[in-house]
């Protein structure tokens, strides 16, 4: 076990993955010397050189389209995207080229690609440093949806991407890159995709959240807990696939449901969560499903704090679900 | 057109020639790419299959530039590309195939004719949006340059295709990193609608290759034993670790973008058949008279032998049923996951038991 931040963990789980295997390379924006803006690549270029730590020119498409005929090839890129706000010129190749790859040969041409990009809000980011876009991915089939929130995780789900066989958007959530830290394991220490982690045990209400909206929901539920109310939070941290399981189970058990995501409302990842439980646990639901999510406006640069979910948000839909 | 950068191929360069057996051969392909053609517009107009891109016009090109190609070297096609598929060794029924999307397709039913994919050919999967396979053919040549692989990566587009996002990333990238691969602009003239001169100010496409670093080459597209030269001598380029270069081959679309429009409502019927005065098939047939290695006979005796061999396919291929409905969910995932298990649990629960009445 070694302390880590977030961040450093990611960085942890790049290193061991390319000295396990030298087809692992690296590639994107300023990752090579630089060591990426938020230094996840530091040290990689040093240690395996320009050759394998690619500086690539400024375009997305650019790195996906050349990272997806790598991986026709054989190679194991694992591509980073600078910002997620900044991936829609590779927006084509990961929804019409390599999420459909597989599908669309009949098998006969898998593309693993995984695709590494900070999202998300909290750090004065403004308009295009800051969003939480992952929907847009969960609903390409064909793609896996990642998203860490501690560094055992950031390290246990990137070695699994990247040992894995489908292309994989791994989500690493900047706002807490270097405010967590946490044990990680040494080692090809793996976290399985589709396996939801359960943060906190409750029994009054579950608070289902991802990325950097872990910390304010553990919050939440720590002061739900001096008003007697028994909150269980439950970290997602596999969109595609989802844990439906875990899901279900936690609301058949606290009968409530706070749903938590930086990304707006309308259309987000929580609409899915809730269709879920009105399919599969209508009969266990004592209250109405809240979201707390995003507004349904871009993402603003000096109201943000306003902007984003936060404690007393997510305190006040459980209080009102819970007093349903 | 700025001629210090862009060189234009004449007849016979350097970079080797064509002997007269593979020229023979290559002329049979032609006739059977351009027989295919004619059933498969028909096949289509008697809704037998969905959809067809053709190729006539455009047979030199496809079957010169595969037949510069080694067994290894990675093919990254747009959707009109079919001949060089049949060059690299994919049967004609395997083709077909495709174009009904039988249980026997190769893609299993996956998408509309014309969309290949030949894993053992390394001819890659064909997608519709305009110019993505560029960058990945980089992709593959900057991979097989890693993995020291003495092969070429070549990809396929059109003049439309100059103006996607992909061209630009895919020729810059390709520059930077010095990496072999072949791109190979197939200049129609009409990107469906859009004629030539609409799609860029560039008095050619092949000088677009100047500001990457690149060489451009414009080559006669009509004339097989140019484009053979031409493409060969870029692979070999590639190879040798000289980096990449841009070729435009200048030929003609003679007919529709696909089944889907009617070229009749944006050009005249004039421009065509000047055109057609220099169709490949009619100046290949004219190389082999002249050099003794055709006769009008032994020609009939070919376009009988192509439409025939079609004819088989497709009975053959009409026999085959739809793919298995169940296979609708293999695929997405290397493993199927148990939402898409429910699902097609649910689909197959609709449907009429096997070999029962419904």
């Amino acid at each position: 076990m070694t302390e880590l931040t977030l961040v450093q963990a990611v960085n942890r789980g790049l290193a061991e993955a390319m000295r396990a295997d030298p087809d692992v390379l690296v590639m994107g924006e300023d990752v090579g010397l630089n060591g990426g803006v938020f230094r996840a690549t530091e040290g990689l270029y040093k240690e395996f050189g320009g050759d394998r730590v690619i500086d690539t020119p400024l375009s997305e498409t650019g790195i996906v389209g050349t990272a997806i005929g790598m991986a026709l090839y054989g190679l194991k890129p694992v591509a980073e995207i600078q910002f997620l706000d900044f991936i829609y010129p590779a927006y084509d190749q990961i929804v019409s080229e390599l999420a459909k790859m597989r599908y669309r040969s009949g098998g006969q041409f898998p593309c693993h690609v995984v695709i590494r990009t900070p999202y998300g809000g909290g750090i004065k980011g403004g308009l295009y440093h800051s969003q939480s876009s992952e929907a847009y991915f969960c609903h390409t089939p064909g793609l896996k949806v990642i998203v860490p929130s501690t560094p055992a995780d950031a390290k246990g789900l990137l070695l699994t991407a990247i040992h894995d066989e489908d292309p994989v958007l791994f989500l690493e959530p900047k706002r807490i890159y270097r405010s967590v830290t946490g044990e990680v394991p040494d080692g090809d220490h793996r976290v399985p995709f589709g396996v939801a982690r359960t943060v906190r045990e409750g029994t009054d209400v579950t608070l289902f959240a991802y990325g950097a909206m872990i910390p304010p929901a553990v919050e939440a539920a720590e002061a739900l807990a001096r008003d007697g109310v028994a909150a269980e939070v439950i970290d997602l941290r596999s969109l595609v696939p989802l844990d439906e399981t875990a899901v279900v189970r936690s609301v058949e058990k606290t009968g409530r449901a706070v749903i938590v995501h930086e990304a707006p409302r309308f259309c987000g990842f929580g609409a899915e969560l809730a269709a879920l439980l009105a399919e599969r646990a209508l009969y266990s639901l004592k209250a109405p499903i809240a979201r707390v999510t995003g507004y349904d406006t871009p993402f603003p640069y000096a109201l943000e704090q306003l902007y984003l979910p936060n404690t007393e948000k997510i305190l006040a839909a459980a209080r009102a679900t819970v007093a349903a | 057109m700025n001629d210090s950068a862009v060189r234009t191929v004449a007849h016979e360069p350097a970079g080797g020639t064509l002997s007269s057996a593979r020229f023979r051969e290559a002329y049979r392909t032609m006739v059977l790419v351009r027989a295919l053609d004619e059933r498969c517009l028909a096949l289509q107009r008697q809704g037998r299959i969905g959809f067809y891109a053709p190729h006539a016009g455009q047979e030199a090109t496809l079957i010169g530039s595969a037949l510069a190609l080694e067994p290894d070297d990675w093919v990254f096609p747009a959707y009109r590309e079919l001949a060089v598929a049949l060059v690299r060794g994919v049967p004609l029924g395997t083709i077909v195939d495709q174009l009904y999307g039988n249980a026997r397709d190769v893609t299993r039913g996956r998408q509309m004719p014309n969309h290949f994919a030949f894993r053992d050919q390394h001819f890659v999967s064909v997608s519709s949006p305009i110019g993505t396979q560029i960058t990945q053919a980089v992709g593959a040549a900057m991979a097989a340059q890693r993995r020291k692989a003495p092969i070429a990566a070549i990809t396929y587009f059109g003049d439309g295709a100059t103006s996607s996002n992909d061209f630009h990333a895919g020729l810059n990238f390709a520059g930077v990193f010095n990496a072999p691969v072949v791109f190979l602009c197939q200049n129609n003239q009409w990107a469906i609608s859009l004629p030539r001169a609409r799609q860029t100010r560039s008095s050619t496409l092949a000088e677009k290759a100047e500001a990457y670093g690149l060489p451009g080459v414009v080559v006669d597209g009509n004339d097989l034993r140019a484009v053979y030269a031409t493409v060969r001598s870029a692979r070999e380029r590639a190879v040798g670790g000289l980096g990449p270069t841009l070729i435009e081959s200048q030929v003609y679309r003679f007919g529709p973008h696909s089944t889907s429009d009617d070229p009749h409502r944006y050009r005249p019927d004039s421009e065509v058949e000047a055109a057609r005065g220099r169709d490949p098939l009619h100046l290949a047939k004219q190389v082999l008279l002249g050099e003794g290695l055709l006769d009008e006979a032994t020609d009939v005796k070919l376009w009988e032998e192509a439409r025939a061999a079609i004819a088989a396919a497709v009975t053959s291929a009409e026999a085959v049923p739809p793919p298995d409905p169940s296979t609708l969910f293999d695929d997405v995932f290397a493993v199927v996951p148990p939402g898409l298990e429910a699902e097609r649990r649910s689909l197959l629960a609709m449907l009429p038991p096997k070999g029962g009445s419904p």
